[in-house]
């Protein structure tokens, strides 16, 4: 499903008249990444601060702010560094953001009709009728414990930070996505949202989707449980193996292992 | 974000719908202004002497006055002489049934969105269609006088109701005014008048729609609102103008009356073409607008989407003089391209324990200049005054301009008056987060712009918030919840 061929990508750089990001100077922070996700699986990515997890999920969703210098990302048999940042959600390639922003005067309901009706139209699908989506809204509301009242409040706006993350879900639920990276969907979670967050994963796990869970800690993976653990050190994967691998992480410390 | 202007620019150079010319014989008068002019307008509307006298008064004062320099706009110098003051379709100025109407008239204001034919026309929306000087048509009359309310036009109000006409026309702007105003009470053509009688709730919302079509003229209609004691109105205006290489004048005058436990609510979206990307051609929007609230607890609401004219210059404002009166201003303006907006209100506490909001969203893109221009004044009697402002601008792109000029004016030391203002760019964190989850550039641009302006947008009556939502690209905002 997706194939990631020595992947290369540096911040900064940033033209004249864009001020205000970066000092102007190129920083590579992934270099060479491989990575192979069949359908079906999940694929847990562990590693210290600053070691590009966080990029790696930004560079596949497309954030402009992150410029690939060289290798290749397939997604679906598809070139996916050619595609916008639309088109590959509406090919069905979901971030679960760490930091979501809040979008004041823009109703979670507006939102996601725009969202869930371009993901249908990439399918081939009809767009669903007013209270089909309503339907599904609460369906969905439910997964991750948010109450039905929460799509008529603003994007964000106000939600805890615990109700952030459950949103990502939530949406993730939504647009029922082929792979979703999820970037530090358990930080800032207290044990019992983490729990609930946990559990609506797997509830969204399938044989025909994947999912990549970028963590510091082991304990989401209690949750749900990977197929994979891969640990990421100065922007190349240095390590990989299966669920035993997160464990003896938490043990030892990426010190002793990377 | 490397694509961010790309994309902006994409959202902001959809061509203008409205730029359309109805192929009609119009009668025009001579180029010019004059004393010979200003008796030929009251000649063509057959108006009685003391109409004419109010209008030769207001030319002689004009011709004293001087074009006012003090906005933040850069405006070409306008050749008075060069522009003409008077065109109507020649079908004649009015028409009582369906049957008289040009068809030409009625397919122009059908492609407009605004049916006139009884049959086809708005649920719950009296119309009042103006096409350059003279108004076409006034819908739901009779259904309005059954209740006592009188919806007509200017030119009917001065032969039907000149006793109203002359005790309220000019009470709130007088024509000594300003520079406009006075231009505006020496040559209106038509407009809209509406008097609510006491006591009566005008059960559907009144309108009146401008369409400036014929080349080379300025539209100069009037407006007056008279709403007796504890009654109600919601009325709403709204604007477009043919696509032209040159610049038109529109000079308005509204004035609204309002008595005690009264309430009129005016809504505008303004939609004046706007020019082309260069900046040539687009109708210069130079309008004062004013409300007294003269009666005890009396309200005027004044809400705004500001879309369109090359440039704008425009103060609704409130004067509140009732003991308890309210006065609201709430306002989106949007300029792209070479546009420039000086906007904002008034709001004049002189009675007791009055109150006033104002609300002001500026969005400038392109090479546009956006300013907002309020003052609060609280007078000596005005005990207890109350008033919060918020303004904020949003800046897309980085070769636009937002300033705001606020005063503030307080001779009463138990008022209370408060200011907050932001100025932002548009989010790329925002922009980012909508098209990660399938929303295109262009359609992420436009529903964080219409969050934005949201609190405004509310306000409208239902038919306005749909086309305002429209005239902001504002696709998606409104279709749920």
């Amino acid at each position: 499903m997706l194939s990631i061929k020595d992947l290369h990508a540096s911040v900064g750089g940033r033209e004249a008249g864009e001020a205000g990001r970066g000092d102007g100077a190129e920083r590579e922070i992934l270099r060479g990444i491989n990575l192979e996700v069949r359908a079906g699986e999940v694929h847990a990515i562990m590693g210290p601060n600053g070691s590009g997890k966080s990029t790696l999920a930004s560079v596949l969703a497309g954030n402009p702010r992150f410029k690939v210098t060289s290798g290749e990302v397939l997604f679906e048999e598809r070139d996916l560094l050619a595609l916008s940042v639309e088109e590959r959600a509406r090919e069905g390639l979901f971030l679960g953001f760490q930091y979501p922003v809040e979008i004041p005067g823009v109703t979670m309901a507006n939102f996601m009709k725009a969202a869930v009706a371009e993901r249908r139209k990439a399918l081939g699908l009809q767009t669903l009728t007013a209270s089909e989506f309503l339907a599904m809204t609460r369906e969905k509301a439910a997964l991750v414990g948010l109450a039905p009242a929460m799509i008529s409040r603003a994007v964000n706006e106000g939600f805890s930070g615990g109700e952030k993350k459950k949103n990502e879900i939530f949406q993730m639920a939504m647009l029922a996505p082929r792979l979703a990276v999820l970037d530090e969907t358990d930080s800032g979670l207290d044990i019992d949202a983490l729990r609930v967050v946990g559990e609506g994963v797997t509830a969204l796990r399938r044989k025909d989707n994947a999912i990549v869970l970028i963590t510091h800690y082991q304990r989401l993976l209690d949750y749900i449980v990977p197929d994979y653990v891969h640990v990421l050190a100065g922007g190349r994967i240095v390590l990989s193996g299966g669920r035993d691998l997160a464990l003896r992480l938490e043990a030892e410390g990426y010190d002793g292992i990377v | 974000m490397a694509d961010q202007k790309e994309i902006l620019e994409k959202r902001l150079a959809g061509d203008y719908e409205w730029g359309f010319v109805t192929d009609i014989d119009t009668e025009t008068i001579p180029r010019g202004l004059n004393e010979d002019i200003v008796r030929l307008i009251s000649a063509k509307k057959e108006e009685p002497e003391w109409m004419l006298e109010r209008r030769l008064a207001a030319y002689r004062h004009w011709l004293t006055m001087e074009v006012p320099t003090w906005a933040h706009l850069k405006i070409p110098e306008i050749d008075f002489q060069d522009i003409i003051y008077y065109a109507a379709p020649r079908t004649g100025p009015k028409h009582a049934s369906m049957d008289e109407v040009d068809p030409e008239l009625l397919r122009t204001f059908d492609k407009l969105g605004i049916p006139l034919e009884e049959q086809m026309m708005l649920a719950g929306v009296a119309v009042d269609a103006v096409m350059d000087s003279v108004s076409v048509k006034t819908t739901f009359q009779a259904e309005l006088a059954e209740r006592g309310i009188v919806f007509c036009s200017m030119s009917e109000a001065v032969r039907d109701y000149p006793d109203l006409i002359q005790k309220h026309l000019g009470s709130v702007v007088p024509h000594t005014d300003n520079f406009y105003a006075a231009l505006n009470a020496a040559v209106f053509s038509d407009g809209s008048f509406c008097y609510i009688p006491r006591g009566v709730r005008a059960p559907m919302e009144l309108s009146t729609y401008f369409r400036i079509n014929a080349a080379g003229t300025g539209q100069f209609e009037r407006t007056l609102i008279v709403a007796e004691e504890g009654s109600y109105v919601s009325y709403l205006e709204g604007c477009t103008a043919p696509q032209r290489d040159e610049n038109q004048l529109h000079a308005a005058v509204v004035e609204i009356v309002v008595e005690a436990e009264a309430e009129v609510k005016y809504s505008t979206v303004q939609n004046w073409y706007p020019g082309d990307r260069e900046g040539r051609g687009g109708v210069f929007n130079f309008v004062t607008k004013r409300g007294l609230c003269r009666g005890a607890r009396s309200r005027l609401s004044w809400t705004q989407v500001e879309t369109g004219s090359a440039i704008t210059w425009k103060y609704p404002s409130c004067v509140l003089m009732g003991e308890g009166s309210v006065g609201e201003f709430y306002s989106v303006a949007m300029t792209a391209n070479k546009q420039q907006a000086d906007t904002g209100t008034k709001m004049i506490h002189l009675g007791a324990a009055t109150r006033s909001r104002i609300v002001s969203k500026g969005i400038s893109a392109g090479e546009s200049q956006n300013s907002f221009r309020g003052l609060v004044r609280v007078g000596a009697r005005a005990a207890g005054a109350r008033n919060f402002s918020q303004c904020d601008s949003l800046l897309l792109g980085d070769r636009c301009g937002a300033h705001t000029f606020p005063t503030v004016d307080v001779s009463v030391p138990s008022a209370v008056v408060e200011h907050e203002a932001t100025t932002s760019k548009i989010n790329e964190d925002q922009l980012f987060y909508l098209q990660q989850r399938g929303l295109s550039g262009e359609d992420a641009v436009a529903l964080v712009v219409g969050g934005y302006a949201r609190e405004v947008l509310e306000r409208l009556p239902m038919e306005f918030a749909v086309e305002a939502q429209k005239l902001l690209a504002l696709s998606l905002e409104g279709a749920v919840g």
